[in-house]
């Protein structure tokens, strides 16, 4: 079958979908879009987490036939999607006025850039979740963290300034099996303390 | 919040490079693959892709020990999609076995299986599902066998051998052919030092199968090449050992076998082994075409070996006033149907089995079993958890039966520099067991009842049972429980274990760049990121790149045992050491006629220019590299060499490194249901030398949490009857989400150890062992009950087992 979506604010179709297909195996084998992880595809670990249409999901749980016309972001689309919110504010609902993407203006702005690097963060522009992860040491296999990224950004959407409880609560979905989460949980109260900041 | 805390002892050896390389050593710089991991783009073995690729599917036996009558597979082999089937028959070498320490396991089960979940057959077809059809289409006639389980049916009179005809390096001195590998430690005089004692506490102890449980599932991808061999990306611990088992089966020299890492979603152990690398490439040789194999969680399941699962029999005894006088100990591992890592297993459980007390008279057997169950080999802790867990319970109970403070006990026992270990090796680096229980312990307890809101009613999420609204905080206990530990560092008992780095030193757009070149696995731990700190410090350059990880540079030996700072961190800061010698002799030949200092002075690299010891610069690396061909060393490191335990007395040097870490937990427990709820699990650790504290602290934290898990979660459980896994999946085997785990302070000691590279000590593994025990401690002490077995579950905290 054929599924039209949009995916990070761009529309997409996918061809010779078989009916069994998860919206995971759509996005990592026929999007090249790997960023979304393929842990347990069972629902249990969180590391598939996109969200469809402003929903925390597991892609791994969503029949590929149902995004049919719906809108999937993914860790690829996090930092464009995260700042389109900070310049249109929250339940902006992402790319859905077609707000996303590159506008004339940017184009014609357009400069080469050097290869992106985690000591500077030169190069590439990153949402603050992202960067707050790099910064705090959350990453180590980093296997997890695209699913995380998801939830926690998520997260500091709906509640800038959650406790540690409201923290553990939203990434309860998502196992990290490498840093006993502590330093996830400092990277999610860094981002929100910046967040803070730049009000 | 928790605090973390370093320290650096007055008056601590160190023998350390002082060093002020921006982004050098010492410094919490930040990974290098970080911002490719956290926006989708690194690449894990489970996202290769390549055009016109295959999807390689594995068959996996039903049945945990039976004769293969037949196997159709004629109806897989005619479904539309499918481009080859592979069994026993199509392996094209001599060799048809691999194992890391005994060729034992099949690449496809031959005439019999002999666990739940072996390789049979392998399928590649154009979609991955079309390959599962297929496989699930291939008929199997199996003629089942009796199943051997456990001690009691693996050495019975009439027990079925699981290798019949066993010829291996062990096979000669063990006791009965179902024993993989048996080690004594014998030392002092146990019937004598009994007599002295005042109390004698014995104990048995049950430690379950856990599983590594990393979240990224085996795969890779291998593509055929035009000289017949095979390029493999595949994530792995260690790249040359898979090749040595690789080449051989596929009937090619290693050189046709080109093995690149790709991305590693974690290991702990569990990629230590073979899983899918060569059935890949088998089918990749067959069909001409690149194949992918990813497993998915079910299978992952049974695509890695697991941690032993064990029965420990411990005997202590100690004198009125405190002193151990005597252990003896047998600890029963069972390594399931294939060798894997379990003799090395055996000697970490046995030499370690003491822990880091001073004990002179010393009894141990450590034994591995062949049995039916599920194969197991490394996982983080490597023998020395199932140990730690037995002997801190003993602690526990020695110190209640002298009317002593459990910590207090072990102080007046703990080893310390000089310590004479039950093999007769002595410690001879620091090893401050008291101060790491003397911090935990000292350290604030947190607050009590945290579950009382300012407000009306309970925030349930504080307590046991979160949100299923259990509890508002009536029948919940808190119970406080503390332990320690001891692990080896690197491979022991003689294993040549050494590691190789390639530095590349040149000047590019006038500025001195740095490559560093290893076969070391990235898991997860950071080692890419220490590397480059390594080059930064000792070349006193800002620009260092990382080659990715191949075979086509010496053997990094494996990510595990603690080492991979250690030994190829050594390895790549010994050839940074030879790199800058050359720039040095360079130096002179083109400048040392200009200042007498190129022939008298201490000359060290810093900031891009050399400089003498009294910080005067006689020239930059660009003008000395100009012009030049690009220095290019490719060298191997060696820890100090160890020997293998005597057979009989288990006497011997065999251990490079020890290494230290303390555990205190607080829990609470509600009684009326069995739920637990630790709330701290503090923790104190010598590194020896913090080569990045953030990743350090990461490294701790990750170690204690699987520590926890198996304290109160996880466990693969296997039917005793048939021997098959029941819990195969993240549904039904449990790892600690974020709600489980709770805050983890961490204190982070620095006494150098003179022997090692910086005065490291490896860090990896020392968390995992003594957060069990900790764990157990706590529960014991809220409930009073005596918990001698892991997971402690609902059931064994309410008698409803």
């Amino acid at each position: 079958m054929r599924v039209n979506f949009t995916v990070n604010g761009r529309p997409q179709e996918a061809d010779d979908v078989w009916e069994g297909e998860s919206l995971l195996y759509v996005l990592r084998e026929r999007m090249g879009l790997p960023g979304s992880k393929n842990a347990c595809e069972q629902g249990e670990c969180g590391s598939c987490t996109v969200r469809l249409d402003g929903v925390p999901v597991c892609s791994c749980l969503v029949a590929a036939g149902q995004v049919e016309g719906r809108e999937v972001v993914t860790v690829e689309g996090l930092a464009e999607f995260a700042k389109d919110r900070a310049e249109h504010g929250a339940g902006h609902g992402g790319c859905a006025s077609g707000a996303c993407g590159t506008s004339l203006d940017e184009a014609k702005k357009w400069q080469a850039r050097p290869t992106q690097d985690s000591q500077t963060g030169e190069g590439v522009e990153l949402s603050p979740i992202q960067q707050a992860f790099i910064d705090a040491g959350a990453v180590q296999c980093g296997f997890c963290t695209p699913g995380l990224l998801i939830a926690a950004d998520e997260l500091l959407e709906r509640q800038s300034d959650p406790s540690d409880q409201d923290i553990r609560e939203a990434l309860s979905g998502n196992l990290c099996r490498c840093t006993g989460y502590e330093k996830i949980l400092d990277a999610v109260r860094l981002a929100a303390a910046r967040q803070g900041e730049a009000v | 919040m928790a605090q973390n805390t370093r320290t650096v002892p007055a008056g601590t050896p160190t023998n350390v490079t002082q060093n002020h390389a921006k982004g050098g050593i010492g410094e919490s710089t930040l990974r290098p693959d970080g911002t490719l991991k956290v926006t989708g783009e690194f690449a894990y073995s489970s996202d290769m892709w390549h055009e016109d690729m295959l999807w390689g599917q594995t068959l996996r036996s039903t049945v945990a020990h039976a004769e293969i009558v037949s196997i159709d597979i004629s109806e897989a082999v005619a479904m539309s999609g499918v481009y080859a089937v592979l069994t026993y028959d199509d392996l094209p070498s001599e060799v048809k076995n691999y194992g890391l320490e005994i060729q034992d396991t099949p690449v496809l089960a031959h005439g019999k299986v002999r666990h739940h979940g072996e390789p049979v057959a392998l399928v590649a077809a154009d979609h991955p599902e079309t390959a599962r059809r297929a496989a699930a289409k291939i008929k199997i006639e199996y003629r089942e066998l009796p199943v051997v389980t456990d001690e009691a049916s693996a050495l019975a009179p009439d027990a079925p051998l699981i290798h019949e005809g066993r010829d291996d390096h062990h096979s000669g001195h063990v006791p009965h052919p179902n024993i993989v590998h048996r080690q004594p430690i014998i030392r002092g005089d146990v019937a004598a030092a009994r007599e002295r004692a005042d109390v004698i506490v014995e104990g048995e102890y049950v430690f379950g199968m856990q599983d590594q449980a990393f979240l990224g599932p085996e795969s890779g991808l291998a593509v055929p090449a035009e000289d017949g061999g095979v390029d493999l990306y595949v994530a792995t611990q260690w790249l040359h050992s898979d090749l040595k088992q690789i080449a051989p089966v596929l009937g090619l020299p290693e050189e046709k076998v080109r093995m690149t890492l790709s991305g590693v979603g974690g290991a702990f152990g569990g990629r230590e082994d073979i899983s899918m690398q060569i059935h890949a490439c088998l089918l990749a040789l067959r069909t001409g075409k690149p194949v992918k194999i990813v497993y998915n969680r079910f299978e992952s399941f049974f695509g890695h070996v697991h941690r032993h699962p064990a029965k420990l029999h411990y005997e202590h005894g100690a004198t009125k006033d405190g002193k151990l006088t005597h252990l003896k100990a047998r600890i029963v591992l069972d390594g399931g149907a294939y060798a894997s890592a379990s003799p090395a297993v055996v000697g970490n459980a046995s030499s370690l089995g003491a822990g880091p007390y001073v004990i002179d008279d010393v009894e141990i057997e450590a034994v591995a079993l062949y049995t039916n169950n599920p194969p197991c080999g490394a996982m983080r802790g490597f023998g020395a958890v199932q140990a730690c867990f037995a002997y801190e319970a003993q602690m526990d109970k020695l110190a209640a039966k002298l009317g002593m403070d459990p910590v207090e006990f072990r102080r007046m026992n703990a080893m310390e520099q000089g310590t004479v270990m039950p093999t007769g090796q002595v410690v001879d680096s620091p090893a401050p067991v008291a101060e790491l229980l003397r911090r935990v312990k000292a350290r604030p307890m947190p607050p009590e009842r945290q579950w009382e809101t300012a407000g009306e009613g309970a925030d349930v999420r504080a307590l046991p049972g979160g949100l299923s609204n259990t509890t508002h905080g009536e029948g919940v206990v808190r119970g406080v429980g503390y332990a320690v530990g001891i692990k080896n560092v690197g491979f022991s008992e003689g294993f040549d274990d050494y590691s190789t780095a390639r530095v590349v030193l040149q000047v590019i757009n006038g500025e001195p760049v740095a490559m560093v070149h290893t076969a070391m696995a990235e898991v997860g731990q950071g080692g890419v990121t220490v590397h480059a700190q390594i080059a930064r410090t000792e070349l006193g350059v800002t620009q260092v790149t990382i080659h990715p990880a191949d075979t086509q540079v010496g053997s990094a030996g494996s990510t595990s045992a603690s080492r991979q700072t250690y030994m190829t961190g050594g390895a790549v800061k010994n050839t940074c050491e030879a790199v800058r010698e050359k720039v040095l002799e360079i130096g002179r030949r083109k400048n040392g006629s200009y200042h007498p200092a190129w022939a008298t002075a201490e000359l060290l690299l810093e900031g891009g220019k050399v400089v003498t010891d009294g910080g005067e610069v006689l020239a930059t690396l660009a003008d000395i590299l100009e012009g030049e061909q690009p220095i290019d060393l490719e060298l191997e490191f060696r820890h100090r060499p160890t020997v293998p335990f005597d057979l009989v007395t288990g006497q011997g040097d065999g251990h490079v490194q020890y290494t230290f870490a303390a555990h205190r937990a607080v829990v609470e427990v509600d009684t009326e249901l069995g739920l637990v709820k630790v709330i701290e699990l503090a923790t104190a650790q010598d590194v020896g030398k913090a080569l990045n504290m953030l990743s350090v602290v990461g490294q701790i934290q990750g170690g204690t949490t699987q520590g926890l898990g198996v304290a109160v979660m996880e466990e693969i459980i296997v039917d005793p009857k048939t021997a098959k896994v029941r819990n195969p999946s993240f549904t039904d085997y449990l790892i600690p989400t974020i709600l489980d785990t709770p805050t983890i302070p961490v204190d982070v000691l620095e006494l150098a150890d003179p022997n090692a590279p910086y005065g490291l000590r490896g860090l990896g593994e020392a968390p995992t062992l003594s957060s069990t025990p900790a764990v157990l401690a706590a529960i014991r002490n809220a409930t009073g009950l005596e918990l001698n077995k892991t997971p402690v579950r609902p059931e064994a905290l309410t008698g409803t087992l």
